[in-house]
């Protein structure tokens, strides 16, 4: 299949499954589920191809191609896939087969159900595979309306509140991501070409000699940030994580945890970055704080829960920590980038643990689902004893919720170790107040472990209803599991395809931010 | 002149530029037709011929014809002409932004006496008024659209106005439709007077009626004014600020907003419709030639003209856009709420003219990179694609709330509990239609928002204010978020109450084809946006 086939139908193909979705009879629930996990494999399918087709010695973008959408406006429907996006895009693929396969639960209105989760499933692949600034938006955007509808109609007691929070955050955030993003517009001669944007803040545009202004990256790179800070989420906009993930039906959940806020750190690195150098770097501290302080705020929230859900969701907010904080690591002295290898360390580092989350946060949720199913409750307190009568589901869980507290051998252990390694290079007290976050993490996942695994016997609830896992859930879990130990065990398997696109990303940053910082000292740039 | 001359010119013409009168009369046949079919319509009545053929076909018939004549028109314009004809001795202008418009609101009318059809709003005693009143206003903003004398600019408005107050008091029997059509009826009247106070001011004071005299008149008479110390200034700042009543009045602006709640309350949802799009789009239309013939080419006192009027027009669409969204938050019933977001809308694109005249303030100065010729068409590009796309949504809203009401007779939001569960066609729809309004792409209503948010921004390097202006509508954006998505909310979240009247709507039923089709219009233009958005700008560019 040739590249430009192969993006656009891992874009549209869950799509043109959704609307194929609406011919089925509304009776018919299992042959729609079995006609979703289809659509949802097919793509995983394409994915994996992508990959395979993927040339990993290469930097930069490949299969890159344009087609011209609104031409009135130089909006292009352009596509392609470098080492930054590919393995998100793979992350995507594997978590909605996974969630679509946990979405038998789902009873009330099936195929409203999946059709939305489908057109989710579009936007999601869209964002990350899209390489025009409005195209980008359009898709970011049509997440939004089937999220906001499979949170308030599927979703927990308070899903109302929990759904327009969430679309409220999102919103605002996107106003001012439609107002950086008009800025690059004009001072680009209308152009929405991420690349081209890129290029032309690096100075090395063909044919375009100025630079984007000071205060414009400054200015654009703030309501960047706070676009993207929002979906992450870092501290002050974390607020709507918490009630969202609540609310929302476990295989939701898992999608918001394991696909949407990498989203946030996707933007970040795709977008924030290489648009506004000078802002970045003017932010970087800043934003390396706000990572360590998620961290630990993050990690003292969620040792506060007594509900299993709101736990791993405040346990999502720490772990994106790491994320915000790898990438933020870029430290410049005297308008040279010091130290570039450990800030790809960093940048490396962010990459993997946004997988890596993808990975345990998923798992987790599942975990929780699985047992929210059976007893109706999530209240932690009342939990204790599940090991003795689901001992094969403890053990799967168990290693599930090591992964995402860090221990080596696990995928979280790479991401957050190299992040509070290429912290140090930047700042040793940072690096420090991190790294005791690990402790924290370690604190609060034994201690809910202890508390809902452990124990002589469970007394909540519904005792009766705990069964033994059945096929299906074994066969997410059991996935879900081998991932957590392959990348733990084989983290270069991650690092590979994503190495020659972060160093290239790094170099030109730091070479940019030289040329910058070069002007501003010779004639001061408005 | 005697017979044989004005025969000559009759049959010929004259004057560079301006067409003869036979010219004229086949320019302006998509009117005629209209004419035509009302008259129709009232003679089918005095000889019972509407016993056997009903009336709407005539409306329709007429409607089509008329817009298949613009349309050809429009074709004729790109093989043959290309140059901006005056018809009617000047009164009127033949371009393609005329074309642009009267192919808009031909296009509407079908759509609405399609809707009202479905309806069946005008009972068959009543259908010759309606549909002959629903007629005359859109020929009255056919005018209004191709107006090109300040003469012709009041005609057109009373000509659309008046059968709207007749229109909004179509209920006889109800209290609150005839109020409703009063207080519009007294309103528009004070308008109306006013505005005419400050065309006769501006008359007066440069001499001339005609758009196309008035930046050069004015230029003359201003080269050596400054300051609003001089009287004349004084008195055209007076003259531009009556004209601008009359026009705050039929675009629903703050603050002269108050009869558009009242009247779209008590008028059927059909009417509501009708007026949000088509006399919107028409008074558009019209604000726009005017002022863009006032700003002219934007040298000397031009400039400053230009740039005052734009300023002002953008501090108002703030004021509208904020009151509307604001307003409508706390609104029970469903036209209310669509009556303050058509007043907010009003001020979305509000701010696509007030960028326009802030843009063409600066035309002669070379202050942009780049090509700064083309600013000016593509703020009017994003007013046009958004009154495209909001003849779509806002029908839709409309015509949902109408097929709901001849089920339930409510048009209380908490009556539309749980629709989902009985009526998904109508849910989904209506869904498509609130999400556009709030602007999310991939629906229709994002680009024209886009699109006029763009302009502003290219506006605020020649004016800090724009910024403020472009900050409130980032800002109402968020807001008017609350109001839309609670209609979405109540129809596709909440449960039915067990107590509720049963909606029914089949979906092959020719009501749920209408707000398919309508709906998937808003739809259509979020997706494939290049055609619309490419006639938009062609039609632009005949103003500049």
């Amino acid at each position: 299949m040739s590249p430009e086939t192969l993006l656009t139908c891992i874009v549209f193909l869950p799509a043109v499954w959704a609307i194929a979705l609406v011919l089925f009879d509304a009776k018919a629930k299992e042959a729609m589920r079995y006609w979703g996990v289809l659509g949802t494999a097919l793509t995983f399918a394409l994915t994996i191809q992508l990959l395979a087709q993927f040339d990993s010695s290469k930097s930069g973008i490949q299969f890159k191609f344009d087609t011209p959408w609104i031409a009135n406006w130089n909006v292009f429907f352009s596509l392609g896939v470098d080492g930054i996006s590919l393995p998100l895009v793979v992350l995507t693929g594997f978590v909605c087969l996974l969630s679509m396969l946990a979405s038998w639960s789902i009873e009330k209105n099936v195929k409203g159900y999946l059709i939305l989760f489908l057109i989710l499933e579009t936007g999601m692949m869209g964002v990350f595979l899209s390489l025009d600034f409005f195209l980008f938006y359009v898709f970011w955007e049509v997440m939004l309306l089937p999220m906001y509808f499979l949170i308030g109609i599927w979703g927990g007691p308070r899903r109302e509140y929990a759904a327009i929070k969430f679309f409220l955050y999102t919103l605002a955030g996107s106003v001012l991501m439609l107002i950086a993003m008009l800025m690059f517009y004009f001072n680009s001669d209308r152009s929405f070409d991420l690349l081209e944007l890129a290029r032309i803040a690096g100075g090395t545009s063909a044919g375009k000699s100025h630079v984007y202004g000071m205060s414009m990256q400054v200015a654009a790179f703030i309501m960047l940030f706070i676009g993207f800070a929002i979906k992450l989420p870092s501290f002050p906009f974390h607020t709507w994580l918490p009630d969202a993930h609540v609310e929302a039906p476990t295989p939701i959940s898992m999608i918001l945890a394991g696909v949407l806020l990498k989203m946030g750190g996707y933007g970040i690195i795709r977008i924030a970055f290489p648009l506004c150098p000078y802002g970045a770097q003017y932010a970087a501290y800043f934003l390396a704080a706000l990572g360590v302080f998620s961290i630990i705020y993050g990690a003292f929230a969620a040792m506060a829960q007594t509900d299993f859900k709101r736990l791993v969701a405040y346990s999502s907010v720490s772990h994106m920590g790491y994320v915000l904080l790898g990438i933020a690591v870029w430290k410049i002295v005297d308008g040279k980038t010091v130290g570039r290898e450990y800030w790809e360390m960093g940048l490396n580092a962010a990459m993997f643990q946004m997988i890596a989350h993808g990975i345990s946060s998923t798992g987790m949720f599942f975990m929780v689902g699985v047992l929210y199913d059976r007893v109706h409750h999530r209240d932690i307190n009342k939990f204790g004893g599940i090991a003795q009568v689901m001992p094969h589901y403890a053990g799967l869980a168990a290693v599930i919720f090591f992964a995402g507290l860090g221990l080596p051998g696990l995928c979280g252990f790479v991401g957050e170790v190299f992040s509070v390694l290429a912290c140090w290079n930047f700042s040793p007290l940072l690096a420090i107040i991190s790294a005791s976050g690990v402790i924290l993490t370690a604190g609060y996942i034994l201690w809910t472990m202890q508390r809902v695994y452990l124990g002589p016997e469970y007394k909540g609830p519904h005792p009766e209803a705990l069964v033994e896992m059945n096929s299906r859930e074994m066969a997410i879990g059991y996935t879900l599991v081998a991932m957590a130990i392959l990348f733990g065990v084989l983290p270069h398997l991650l690092f590979d395809p994503m190495h020659g696109s972060i160093q290239a990303l790094t170099e030109s940053l730091a070479s940019s931010y030289e040329k910058l910082y070069g002007a501003i000292q010779t004639s001061q740039l408005p | 002149m005697d017979f044989e001359a004005l025969f000559k010119q009759f049959l010929s013409g004259d004057v560079a530029q301006q067409a003869s009168i036979l010219r004229s009369l086949t320019i302006f046949l998509p009117e005629l037709v209209l004419s035509c079919s009302i008259v129709l319509m009232l003679v089918a009545r005095l000889i019972s011929l509407d016993r056997i053929i009903p009336t709407h076909w005539f409306a329709l018939l007429g409607g089509m014809g008329s817009f298949v004549i613009v349309l050809f028109q429009f074709w004729q314009f790109g093989e043959s002409q290309t140059v901006p004809v005056e018809v009617f001795t000047g009164l009127a202008i033949h371009d393609e932004f005329s074309i642009f418009f009267r192919g808009f609101l031909t296009f509407f009318l079908v759509f609405v006496i399609a809707l009202t059809v479905l309806t069946g709003i005008p009972d068959d005693e009543d259908a010759p008024d309606f549909y002959s009143l629903l007629t005359g206003a859109v020929i009255g903003m056919m005018l209004m659209s191709s107006a090109n004398h300040l003469l012709m600019l009041f005609i057109g408005i009373e000509m659309a106005s008046v059968p709207s107050y007749a229109m909004t008091g179509f209920l006889k029997g109800k209290r609150r439709s005839s109020e409703a059509a009063l207080k519009f009826v007294v309103y528009g009247a004070g308008a109306a007077g006013v505005m005419l106070f400050g065309i006769s001011l501006l008359t007066g004071i440069l001499g001339t009626a005609q758009f196309s005299e008035l930046a050069p008149r004015f230029q003359a008479v201003f080269v050596n004014h400054a300051g609003m110390q001089d009287p004349a200034t004084r008195c055209v700042a007076l003259a531009l600020l009556m004209i601008a009543v009359g026009f705050a009045f039929k675009l629903s602006l703050v603050p002269f907003h108050f009869w558009c709640p009242d009247a779209f309350h008590g008028a059927p949802a059909e009417v509501g419709g009708f007026l949000s799009v088509g006399s919107k789009a028409a008074a558009f239309a019209l604000l726009v030639r005017l002022t863009t013939s006032l700003a002219g080419d934007g040298t000397g006192a031009l400039s400053q003209l230009s740039l005052s009027c734009g300023l002002g027009l953008g501090l108002i669409a703030i004021a509208t856009t904020t009151f509307g969204n604001l307003a409508a938050y706390s609104q029970q019933n469903i036209k209310r709420m669509l009556a303050y977001s058509t007043i907010a809308h009003a001020g979305y694109m509000l701010m696509a003219v007030s960028a326009l005249l802030v843009l063409q303030s600066v035309q002669s100065d070379l202050v942009f990179q780049g090509n700064h010729q083309e600013n000016g068409p593509r703020a009017m590009e994003g007013l046009l694609y958004y009154l495209c796309v909001y003849l779509f949504m806002n029908l839709g809203a409309f015509a949902i709330v109408a097929l709901i009401r001849n089920q339930t007779y409510s048009e209380e939001i908490d009556d539309y509990k749980g629709l989902a569960q009985q009526a998904p066609v109508l849910a989904i729809c209506m869904a498509i239609c609130m999400f556009s309004l709030v602007g999310i792409p991939p629906l229709g209503g994002f680009y024209g928002k886009a699109f006029i948010f763009a302009s502003v921004y290219e506006a605020t390097n020649v004016h800090w204010f724009m910024w403020i202006v472009l900050g409130a509508g980032g800002l109402n954006t968020v807001i008017s978020l609350f109001y839309y998505l609670r209609v979405a909310k109540t129809m596709c979240i909440d449960t039915r109450p067990a107590d509720a009247v049963p909606v029914t709507m089949v979906a092959s039923s020719s009501p749920a084809l209408y707000v398919m089709l309508v709906s998937g219009m808003v739809v259509f233009l979020g997706i494939i946006i290049d055609p619309l958005s490419k006639v938009a700008l062609h039609a632009a560019h005949a103003l500049f």
